[in-house]
């Protein structure tokens, strides 16, 4: 698959400065000359990411008002924030393509920029928590170490700093399930159900089979992708068996077993239908999930107006302040925020 | 299985409960708003505040007894929060509010505290810290929304005028606490209108307790929507007595 | 009305002793909120001692079509870097 069919001498120069640049592993950064597919490719998937973020924030908040113990409960507000905290990240990083995050959010509370669907489906128990630290954010991982040597120098920076701070969300999914699968029987059964339920659509979403995905191949050629969504969910099935077994739950599979041949677990087939469906947007949570967060997003705009207005204020306050001799104590006090701030820049 | 509150007041505990049910309360609040911020960037910062918030009412709970079972099985009356921190989240302009109110008072609480030589001394050198942010935090939104649009000024009073009368509240004595709450009250209306006074608000009127005589938060006296708020954060820990999570 | 806020780049300095470095960026009304939003989502792993804010728009950057010009002239003169020089075995605090 060629990337692009450059018109002039001079684009073919910079196409083939380009491909070089990438094929030795040079990061790209947000100034350099780049094909256009090539940053449609990264908005689109620097976008869809972001959203993953901030939608993945629901299916988790869900539970925060209910957390069983006030351990818990401040481990996982400090999860859901970070997921905002890390669409902030991506978000960002996306703008350095010159698409802001409005537009971006205006995509997605349109629907014509999707999220990961795993976050359409709802979170039933507080097992349901650890289901998704375990297994979601465990497959998250698996798709996103590689991304931490995207050809793209802002993703993967956003990246290697998402990868840190999210290497506290698996684990405390995992003791939050070994907590339950070794307490009352109740607990046990809650824990069990959970993972039966996020078992398969966490396997989805390393995306469709190799031959089917519609992005894989130029994605690779562009190192935005570094492995094929095959191989990443081969690798994480291998991960998860043995720490299913240390937890004492069954995966919902009995078709998995080690393949000694291959080196591998062997695992039984996906039903393909249910994902397209959900992606479709007949999954059990999607309207919901664009409802709430449209709606924090409309109920927020005065806040956000009211700000923007204030600081407009305090902008032409400044302005007028050196030929008015009554400056208004406000303008003051910002004026002496500035000098501090330059103070400070000095020390 | 209920757990009781020690009845026989051995002098922090009364305190003890009252700050840390103070904390508690307004952290689960604000762990309401998760998915719901005005902005990205506010949903990261209420976290932390709730944070800090949920930090400070583990130590305090866990100075009168477990930590959890103080907080998920007793009954509505035994808890010992003001009726503010309690008060339903409502617009954002409500949270900053709530905010701005309680923070002050918990800072200059804090700050005296901190000062003394009492069994809460070393929390409050930490939580002072905390608390100082917690004021600038809904100082600048307060100012923002109250010298913002015409929609935000309305909506920053409107929220002002209907928390003022849970504000008297906070400057009742209590048991273990060694403040003298009308010097503390002073300094509280000061600090409040030197920041409505650059947001360019009024202090609102009227009564600042309720009409109530058998008083409030203090006293295991709520709000009805308190009820429901322990109904939602106990009922998992109470459908499975015994368990650990 | 506009509920748009700019852009700013947000530099924190992790350790005294040590420059400020680029962490990210992220949108704000004004300064003030904007060192506050840095605090709280770059700092919130005890990361930083102090934070300076940018308004992206503020930034002027050296054009990568003009990287050969700038940066080229400087790779040929290995006489500024100590390796270029041969001294006698033995000789010390050189």
């Amino acid at each position: 698959m060629v990337a692009v069919t450059p018109e002039t001498g001079q684009d073919r120069a910079l196409a083939a400065a380009f491909e070089a640049a990438v094929a030795a592993d040079e990061r790209v950064e947000p100034r350099d000359w780049m094909p256009e597919e090539y940053r449609a490719s990264l908005v689109r998937q620097m976008a869809q990411h972001a959203h993953s973020e901030i939608i993945g924030m629901q299916p988790e908040a869900n539970w925060i008002t209910r957390a069983p113990s006030l351990r818990r409960k401040a481990i996982l507000m400090a999860k859901v924030q970070d997921e905002a905290g890390h669409g902030l990240y991506l978000y960002s990083a996306a703008e350095t393509l010159g698409t802001s995050r409005d537009e971006l959010l205006d995509k997605l509370h349109s629907g014509r920029q999707k999220y990961s669907s795993i976050f359409n489906y709802p979170t039933l128990t507080w097992a349901d928590v650890g289901a998704i630290g375990w297994l979601v954010d465990g497959a998250a991982i698996t798709n996103q170490v590689p991304l931490c040597r995207c050809s793209y120098g802002p993703y993967a920076r956003a990246m290697v700093r998402i990868c840190k701070e999210e290497s506290f969300h698996q684990r405390q999914g995992y003791e939050l399930l070994l907590a339950l699968s070794k307490g009352t029987e109740a607990q046990h059964a809650m824990a069990q159900d959970a993972v039966d339920r996020w078992w398969w659509p966490s396997l989805m979403m390393f995306g469709p089979p190799d031959d089917e995905s519609a992005h894989s191949a130029q994605s690779m050629a562009w190192r935005i992708k570094r492995h094929s969504n095959d191989e990443l969910r081969q690798r994480f099935v291998d991960i998860a068996v043995p720490q299913s077994e240390a937890l004492g739950l069954t995966l919902p599979d009995p078709d998995i077993r080690w393949n000694e041949e291959r080196g591998h677990y062997d695992f039984g087939a996906i039903d393909w239908t249910e994902f397209w469906e959900v992606l479709k947007g007949n999954g059990p949570c999607n309207e919901q999930r664009i409802t709430q967060r449209r709606r924090a997003h409309e109920e927020g705009a005065w806040v956000r107006e009211a700000a923007a207005a204030h600081a407009e204020k305090q902008a032409r306050a400044h302005a007028e302040a050196p030929a008015q001799a009554d400056a208004d104590a406000a303008a003051d006090a910002d004026a002496d925020a500035h000098a501090q701030q330059h103070e400070e820049a000095r020390v | 299985m209920t757990a009781t509150v020690p009845t026989t007041a051995t002098v922090p505990a009364t305190a003890a409960l009252a700050l840390g049910d103070d904390a508690l309360v307004l952290s689960h609040r604000l762990g309401e708003w998760a998915g719901h911020a005005p902005v990205l960037e506010e949903e990261v910062a209420l976290a932390n505040i709730a944070l800090d918030l949920l930090g400070q009412a583990r130590v305090l709970l866990s100075l009168v007894g477990d930590e959890d079972e103080l907080a998920f099985l007793r009954e509505e009356r035994a808890f010992r929060n003001l009726q503010l921190v309690e008060q339903p989240n409502g617009d954002f302009a409500h949270t900053i509010a709530r905010q701005l109110y309680f923070s002050l008072h918990q800072h200059l609480l804090w700050t005296e505290l901190a000062a003394g030589d009492g069994p809460f001394a070393p929390l409050a050198a930490k939580a002072v810290k905390e608390t100082a942010y917690h004021v600038d935090h809904a100082a600048q939104w307060t100012v923002r929304l109250g010298d913002g649009t015409e929609e935000s000024t309305r909506r920053m009073r409107a929220a002002l005028d209907a928390l003022w009368k849970y504000t008297g509240e906070m400057f009742q004595p209590v048991d273990g606490l060694d403040v003298d709450g009308s010097a503390l009250e002073q300094r509280w209306l000061a600090e409040l209108a030197e920041v409505l006074d650059r947001a360019r608000l009024s202090l609102p009127e009227g009564p600042r307790t309720g009409a109530w005589s058998a008083g409030a938060g203090r006293q295991g006296l709520h709000t009805e929507p308190f009820g429901r708020m322990l109904a939602e954060m106990q009922h998992l820990h109470r459908s499975h007595p015994g368990a650990s999570w | 009305m506009t509920q748009n806020w700019p852009l700013w780049e947000v530099f924190v300095r992790s350790r005294r002793g040590l420059s400020h470095t680029h962490a990210g960026s992220l949108h704000a009304p004004d300064a003030e909120m904007a060192l506050r939003n840095a605090r709280d989502l770059y700092t919130r792993r005890n990361e930083g001692v102090s934070i300076w804010v940018v308004p992206s728009a503020q930034i002027t950057a050296s054009s990568p079509d003009e990287r050969d010009p700038f940066f080229a002239p400087a790779a040929d003169k290995p006489y500024r870097h100590p390796t270029f020089y041969e001294i006698p075995e033995g000789v010390r605090h050189l």
